[in-house]
C-alpha cells in the first residue's frame, strides 16, 4: 500500500492538473521536500521550532466531564494550544523552511477562516520572509478579528472579489499569483489538497498531530483508540491525525464533513459525502459540482470548512475504506461547541466542533458493538476565539450589528 | 477544417497564422456566434472558443469576467459544442480552449465525439499536461481531433520535447508567466521559447499567447513564431462596449489590425 506514487496519486486520485507553467516550481519543491524528510540539519530546525515555538507536542486532554454526557472516554488532542491557536502551524513552519532552503523570498496563501493567513504570516515573520494572503471578500468580513491579526504580523491581505468571494476563490487568486511570480515566490497551500506534492508533504508536515496522540494514548491507556475523529475542510487536521493510525487497523477512523443545512438542502460543504469525483485546484478529488462539471458554491457555518473539494488522499481513504465520512450540520456542531464550552472550559474552533459532534453520535454503536464505552481520540483542532462573533450571533448572546 | 491546413495556407502567404480567442456564452450564446462570425470575417485563421468555467486559474480579469457573466446567464457544456456547430464550415478550424474538468464530467470519449460530429477541430487544454491525459490522448486519437498542449518558459527541456510530442496541431507557447491578459510590451520570454519548441524533431508549428494586444505586436510575434494567439484584448473590445454593435465593430477592427500586423511581419 505504497501511496502516493511518485507523482502523486493515491488510487485514481491526486496527480497534477495546473498550467505547465507551474510545472517547474512543483518539481523544485518536491525535490526541496524530498531531501529535507532526510535531511538531519532541516529535521533538528524543524523539531526545534515545534518544540519551543508552537509547542508542540499537544496535551492529550482526558475530558472526563464530556466523556460522562458522551458515555464513552473521550480524549481531546489539543491542537488548540499550539501557537497561533490551531494544527496549521506545524504545515506552515514546514513550508517557510523550505521556502528559505529554495532560497524564495516570498510568501503567498489562502486562507478561509483565517487561522492559516494568521498562521502564514506569523511564520513570514519569524523567519523574514514577505508575506501576502489572499482571502474572499466575503471571509474577510466574518473573520476580520484574523484580517487584523495578519496585517499585525506585517502580511498583506488581497480581498478576492471575483467568483464566490471565499475560500476557492483565494486559492484560484493564489494560484494566478503563484504562475506570474513563482521565481521568488513559494505557495504555502493551507491544506492537504492541491498538486503533487502537496497533499503528502502537508500530511508529513502536520502528521506529528497522529504521532504525538499514538505514543500518548498508549502511554495514557496501555492500548491503541476505539476511533479518532477528525474534522474535514480540505482534511489536514484529519490527514495529519489519522496517518500515523492507518496501519492500525482496528482502530477506526471518522472524517466529519460540515453539512452546512444538511446535505439534503444542497446547502453544505461535505464533498465526499455530496459530492462527485472530478478536478478542483490541481488534484482528481471528490468536489461540490453541478452536471457541467462547474464548481458548486459549498455553505458551512465554519468559514475553515466551506470548501467544495478535499484532499486526494481522503478520497483514497473513503474509496479503500479505510476510514468513514460522514456529514455533521450546523446545529449539531454549534449543540457540540456550546457542550465543550460547559463540560470543560474549552471554547472549540467551529471546524473541531464538527469532530466533537461526530464523536458523540458514533458512541451508541460503538458501545454495541464492542460491548463497552468506546475510547476516541478527539482531534481538537484550533480554539474558538475567531468564531466568538459566529458563535455569539447564533447563540443570540448579541445582535449581529454589534458582532461587528 | 484541420489546423494543419490553416497553417500551410498562412506559411504559403509568407506570415504567421491569426488565432483568436472568445469565449462562448459571452455576451449571450447568440452575441457570442455573432461576434467568433465578425472574427472570422475579419480574417482570423484559426478560432479558439473558450468555455466558461467557474475556476478559471489560467485567466486574468478580463476573461474572468466574460466567462462569469455567461455562467451566470446560465451557459451549459452542450451550449458549446452548439456554438461549435453554428460558426464551423467556413474555411476556418475552430478549437475549443477549456479547463479539464468539464470535460470529464462530460464524459472524455462522448465530448471528444460530440466535438467531432459539431465540426470541431480539437481542444486546447491549460490544465491538463500530458502526464496525466491518457484518456485524452486516446480520445482524440479516436476522433481525429487536435490536442494542443502549453509549453512554459519555465518547461525544462525534456518537458518541452515530451510536450511537444503530444501536440498535434499546433504548440501553444505561453510567452510571459503569468496568466492571460493584454500586456504592453512583447515578452522576451517568448522567442527562445518558440525557438526551443520548433528545434524538437517533428514539431507541430508553434504559436505564441498571452499577452498581445495589437497590430504591433502581433507583427513582432508573427516575425518568429507560426501563429500568433489573442485572446483577452477582443473579449475587451465586447467588454468594454456599450451596444453590440460597437462591440462587433470593435472585434473587426482589431482583427483587421492583428492581420494586418502578422502580414507585415518581417520574418
Amino acid at each position: 500500500m505504497s501511496q502516493p506514487d511518485d507523482k502523486g496519486h493515491f488510487g485514481k486520485y491526486g496527480g497534477r492538473f495546473v498550467p505547465e507553467a507551474l510545472i517547474a516550481a512543483l518539481d523544485e519543491l518536491d525535490a526541496a521536500y524530498r531531501k529535507a524528510q532526510t535531511d538531519d540539519d532541516f529535521q533538528a530546525e524543524f523539531g526545534r521550532l515545534l518544540r519551543d515555538y508552537a509547542g508542540t507536542p499537544s496535551m492529550l486532554y482526558d475530558a472526563t466531564r464530556l466523556s460522562a454526557e458522551a458515555g464513552a472516554r473521550i480524549l481531546l488532542k489539543r491542537e488548540d494550544l499550539n501557537h497561533t491557536g490551531a494544527h496549521k502551524v506545524r504545515n506552515v513552519l514546514g513550508q517557510a523552511l523550505l521556502t528559505k532552503r529554495m532560497g524564495k523570498t516570498r510568501l503567498i496563501a489562502e486562507t478561509g477562516a483565517g487561522q492559516h493567513g494568521v498562521a502564514t504570516a506569523t511564520a513570514a515573520a519569524l523567519l523574514d520572509l514577505e508575506c501576502v494572503i489572499y482571502m474572499g471578500e466575503v471571509d474577510t468580513q466574518r473573520q476580520s478579528l484574523n484580517v487584523a491579526r495578519m496585517k499585525m504580523l506585517g502580511a498583506t491581505v488581497i480581498p478576492v472579489t471575483i467568483g464566490s468571494r471565499t475560500l476557492k476563490d483565494a486559492i484560484n487568486e493564489s494560484l494566478r499569483d503563484w504562475v506570474t511570480t513563482v521565481d521568488k515566490t513559494h505557495y504555502l497551500l493551507g491544506t492537504a489538497a492541491g498538486p503533487h506534492p502537496f497533499p503528502v508533504m502537508v500530511r508529513d508536515f502536520v502528521a506529528g498531530i497522529g504521532t504525538e496522540a499514538r505514543a500518548q494514548v498508549l502511554e495514557l491507556t496501555g492500548e491503541l483508540p476505539d476511533a479518532v475523529c477528525a474534522c474535514i475542510g480540505g482534511g489536514s487536521n484529519a490527514i495529519g491525525a489519522f496517518h500515523a493510525f492507518v496501519p492500525d487497523t482496528g482502530v477506526r477512523l471518522y472524517g466529519f464533513e460540515a453539512g452546512g443545512d444538511g446535505i439534503e438542502t444542497g446547502r453544505h460543504a461535505s464533498s465526499i459525502t455530496g459530492g462527485d469525483t472530478g478536478v478542483l485546484h490541481g488534484a482528481r478529488t471528490y468536489l461540490l459540482q453541478d452536471e457541467d462539471g462547474q464548481t458548486i458554491d459549498s455553505h458551512s457555518i465554519s468559514a475553515g470548512l466551506d470548501y467544495p473539494g478535499v484532499g486526494p488522499e481522503h478520497a483514497w481513504l473513503h474509496d479503500t475504506g479505510r476510514a468513514v465520512y460522514e456529514p455533521v450540520t450546523d446545529a449539531e456542531a454549534m449543540a457540540a461547541f456550546q457542550l465543550l464550552c460547559r463540560t470543560e472550559g474549552i471554547i472549540p474552533a467551529i471546524e473541531s466542533s464538527h469532530a466533537i459532534a461526530g464523536a458523540l453520535r458514533i458512541v451508541p454503536a460503538l458501545t454495541a458493538e464492542l460491548g463497552r464505552p468506546p475510547v476516541i481520540i478527539v482531534n481538537l483542532s484550533g480554539r474558538g476565539d475567531k468564531d466568538m462573533h459566529t458563535a455569539g450571533e447564533y447563540f443570540g448572546l448579541f445582535k449581529a450589528e454589534d458582532a461587528r | 477544417m484541420n489546423v494543419a491546413v490553416a497553417y500551410e495556407k498562412a506559411a504559403a502567404d509568407g506570415r504567421a497564422a491569426l488565432v483568436g480567442y472568445l469565449p462562448a456564452g459571452f455576451p449571450t450564446v447568440a452575441g457570442a456566434v455573432d461576434a467568433i462570425n465578425a472574427m472570422i470575417d475579419s480574417g482570423v485563421d484559426i478560432v479558439e472558443i473558450g468555455m466558461p468555467y467557474s475556476d478559471p486559474v489560467m485567466d486574468g480579469l478580463v476573461i474572468q469576467r466574460a466567462c462569469q457573466v455567461a455562467l451566470e446567464a446560465g451557459v451549459r457544456t452542450r451550449d458549446i459544442i452548439s456554438t461549435v456547430d453554428q460558426v464551423t464550415g467556413q474555411g476556418v478550424p475552430i478549437l475549443v480552449m477549456t479547463y479539464w474538468n468539464p470535460v470529464e464530467r462530460y464524459g472524455v470519449d462522448a465530448f471528444a465525439r460530440d466535438l467531432a460530429g459539431a465540426g470541431g477541430a480539437g481542444l486546447i487544454t491549460p490544465d491538463l499536461i500530458p502526464d496525466e491525459a491518457d484518456e485524452w490522448l486516446a480520445a482524440s486519437d479516436v476522433h481525429g481531433l487536435d490536442r494542443i498542449f502549453l509549453v512554459s518558459p519555465s518547461s525544462t527541456d525534456e518537458r518541452l520535447a515530451m510536450t511537444v510530442r503530444h501536440c498535434r496541431g499546433f504548440v501553444y507557447a505561453t510567452a510571459v508567466m503569468g496568466v492571460t491578459g493584454a500586456r504592453d510590451a512583447t515578452s522576451s520570454l517568448a522567442q527562445p521559447l518558440v525557438a526551443r519548441a520548433k528545434a524538437v524533431p517533428g514539431a507541430p508549428p508553434v504559436s505564441v499567447g498571452l499577452g498581445v494586444r495589437n497590430g504591433k505586436q502581433a507583427a513582432e510575434v508573427g516575425a518568429f513564431a507560426d501563429g500568433v494567439i489573442v485572446g483577452s484584448a477582443l473579449v475587451s473590445a465586447l467588454l468594454d462596449a456599450s451596444t453590440p454593435e460597437e462591440g462587433l465593430a470593435g472585434i473587426r477592427s482589431l482583427t483587421t489590425e492583428l492581420r494586418a500586423g502578422v502580414a507585415a511581419a518581417i520574418r
